[in-house]
């Protein structure tokens, strides 16, 4: 009871904060003992892992495009510098550390690390464009990672890395491995992540965000988000606060891919092309901008819709679009939008008569 | 080959760039909107010119205006059905419903034609003119004269009409040219239509110089016509020209000097430079921001 009420006495933002934590670890159980029972098919337990790391992927762009209110349009440049530098990671320790988790950890710090420090790096030129053009300038930095990381080669021989660009001349000895191969990417990666990494990483990514946005970073970039001139001239050093959101969203991206990566056999760069971008973007629009519960829940739905809509073969990606079309049309419509309101406005109305739980 | 080969090479791979870049200008200028679905208007485009050139052997002038006004309908269907009733939305909401118009465009595409290569006839009869140690083909000609053409027409379609007047009036403020009793959403329909049809001759123009046709032949120049667009300064019809025009010389360049690998990169690297330092485009007018 006193845990109730001490419920009750939470803002409507933390009350949303332990749903969200809930929802997430009830979702874990539930779906770790239907494997553990065996009910479930092959192709579903194989969609696990890829969902956590579209989630991740899902919860970094809300981030930026949600809480910052920037659109990016090259977020698959991050999850593709964490994806090969996590997975080379794990690949190259796969000899001195025999212990699987321990190496997924190692190559998932990895990839976020790299992908933050690039994130970090395009940031500083990005965000002080706005707008559409900073959108349109995302999308040139991931179609440049994208290009660049099709073009590296690197090899491990005797302990040593060996790096080429745009020629596989690694000069290295009989016994050196080869370990990313221009455009053919990694090949035979022994598969270690797993549906508990990504819950995981699901966790600490929530954890992070909730943090930062009920912080002073986060309450600054939202205001700057609000009225970048209003901000500024209460002297809110927008630059700073935009590349510490920026940078963590990019580090978030980088771990995600670096759990997407060990967790194929095979991994090229132009899987990470606009078109995954604007994949991510789906999710977060239609989980609603800034809503993480949301993000989470339009990726896993989404991920597994063109699985579902297998049945329709040929037809399934025209059901797809269909599907996204219509979502956007009917929810944006003003008649539903309205009754929505009133419906809200009642509630309000019925909270305020009954002088109980206020919101703030 | 020699400099000056790459460079009207470039130039006609530009030509179709910035005929594709005025419809993504003249929509954004007008709607706001980042319509991601003009790329894929051009693959329809192709196709149709595609099937009525090719498999039914109607005279190419005819089968591009058959190409034309197939898509000019479609541009304004797609522009009634799913972009007219978000106008009000906020600007992600219509973003992403482009880019489901874009995958509704590709998948059909991939049901009726099917993912085979289709392989595209030239319109242009494919000879060459010897120019004194300059070959330079027919097609890359026509594409720039095309271009050239479409640029006067547009302009003073734009500059010298009332229908041009009232686009620029829409494009400018839209509660004002209402109250002034411009019929907004007709002049809204009619930039659709326009572009459209100007992405229907872009795709003609590109598959006759690169005549591998599928379901995704548009995405990519799209983009990059669209990253033109910006370079040139967006909503700006010169800034379109001139950023179609330079994208592909310097795609061109690069891919003769540099690496053909990186050539993409190379592009977006320097509407990257280009953008830091004039962050609204060649061309662009720099909104004022008021306080």
């Amino acid at each position: 009871m006193r845990a109730m009420n001490k419920l009750k006495g939470l803002n409507r933002t933390a009350r949303k904060n332990y749903l969200t934590y809930a929802l997430v670890i009830a979702a874990y159980i539930i779906l770790e003992a239907m494997m553990r029972g065996g009910g479930m098919k092959a192709a579903t337990k194989g969609m696990l892992v890829p969902i956590c790391a579209y989630i991740v992927m899902a919860l970094s762009l809300n981030l930026t495009v949600g809480v910052m209110g920037e659109l990016s349009l090259g977020h698959a440049g991050f999850m593709s510098v964490g994806a090969f530098c996590g997975t080379a990671a794990t690949m190259c320790l796969r000899d001195s550390m025999p212990s699987a988790g321990l190496r997924l950890f190692i190559g998932i710090v990895i990839g976020a690390v790299a992908a933050a420090i690039i994130g970090f790096l395009i940031g500083i030129p990005v965000l002080r464009l706005r707008g559409d053009y900073l959108a349109i300038v995302t999308l040139a930095f991931g179609e440049i990672i994208k290009s660049l990381v099709g073009n590296v080669y690197m090899g491990i021989d005797q302990g040593h890395l060996k790096f080429s660009m745009f020629t596989n001349e690694l000069n290295m000895s009989p016994e050196g491995k080869i370990i990313i191969e221009g455009a053919m990417g990694i090949r035979s990666i022994p598969k270690i992540a797993t549906f508990t990494a990504g819950f995981i990483l699901i966790m600490i990514s929530l954890v992070v965000i909730f943090h930062m946005v009920g912080s002073r970073t986060g309450r600054a970039i939202m205001a700057i988000r609000d009225n970048y001139i209003a901000a500024e001239s209460i002297g809110i050093p927008a630059f700073k606060y935009k590349i510490t959101a920026f940078t963590i969203s990019a580090a978030m991206a980088g771990a995600a891919g670096a759990l997407f990566g060990n967790n194929y056999s095979s991994l090229i760069a132009s899987k990470f092309n606009i078109d995954t971008s604007i994949l991510v973007l789906v999710f977060v629009v239609l989980g609603g901008q800034g809503n993480m519960l949301g993000s989470i829940i339009a990726a896993a739905a989404l991920t597994i819709l063109p699985e579902a809509l297998r049945g329709f073969a040929d037809y399934r990606m025209l059901m797809y679009a269909v599907i996204l079309i219509a979502v956007m049309l009917i929810s944006n419509n003003a008649k539903i939008k309205d009754i929505l309101k009133n419906i809200a406005e009642k509630r309000t109305a019925k909270q305020l008569a009954k002088g109980g739980a206020s919101d703030e | 080959m020699s400099f000056l080969n790459y460079l009207v090479s470039g130039l006609s791979l530009g030509s179709v760039y910035a005929i594709i870049a005025l419809g993504y200008t003249m929509v954004y200028g007008i709607a706001k909107m980042l319509n991601f679905a003009h790329g894929d208007v051009i693959m329809v485009g192709a196709y149709v010119c595609f099937f009525a050139f090719t498999r039914y052997g109607l005279n190419p002038f005819i089968s591009v205006i058959l190409a034309m006004l197939v898509c000019t309908c479609l541009g304004i269907v797609i522009e009634k059905l799913a972009y007219k009733p978000l106008r009000a939305a906020p600007s992600l909401a219509v973003l992403i419903t482009a880019i489901g118009v874009s995958y509704l465009l590709q998948n059909l595409a991939l049901l009726f034609w099917s993912s085979n290569p289709k392989v595209f006839n030239s319109i242009i009869p494919n000879k060459s003119l010897d120019l004194g140690g300059l070959t330079v083909s027919y097609i890359t000609l026509f594409t720039i004269a095309v271009c050239i053409v479409i640029m006067i027409v547009l302009t003073t379609f734009i500059n010298k009409t009332k229908l041009g007047k009232a686009m620029r009036a829409v494009s400018e403020d839209k509660g004002a040219a209402q109250l002034m009793g411009i019929d907004v959403n007709t002049t809204i329909s009619v930039t659709f239509a326009i572009g459209s049809g100007l992405a229907a001759i872009a795709g003609v123009l590109l598959c006759s110089a690169y005549p591998n046709l599928t379901p995704t032949t548009g995405s990519m120049p799209g983009i990059k016509a669209f990253t033109a667009a910006v370079f040139g300064g967006i909503g700006s019809i010169p800034g379109a020209f001139l950023g179609g025009l330079m994208l592909g010389v310097i795609e061109n360049l690069a891919k003769a000097y540099i690496s053909t690998q990186i050539s993409d990169a190379i592009v977006f690297g320097v509407l990257i430079i280009v953008l830091l330092v004039k962050p609204a485009g060649l061309l662009g007018k720099r909104a004022q921001e008021k306080v």
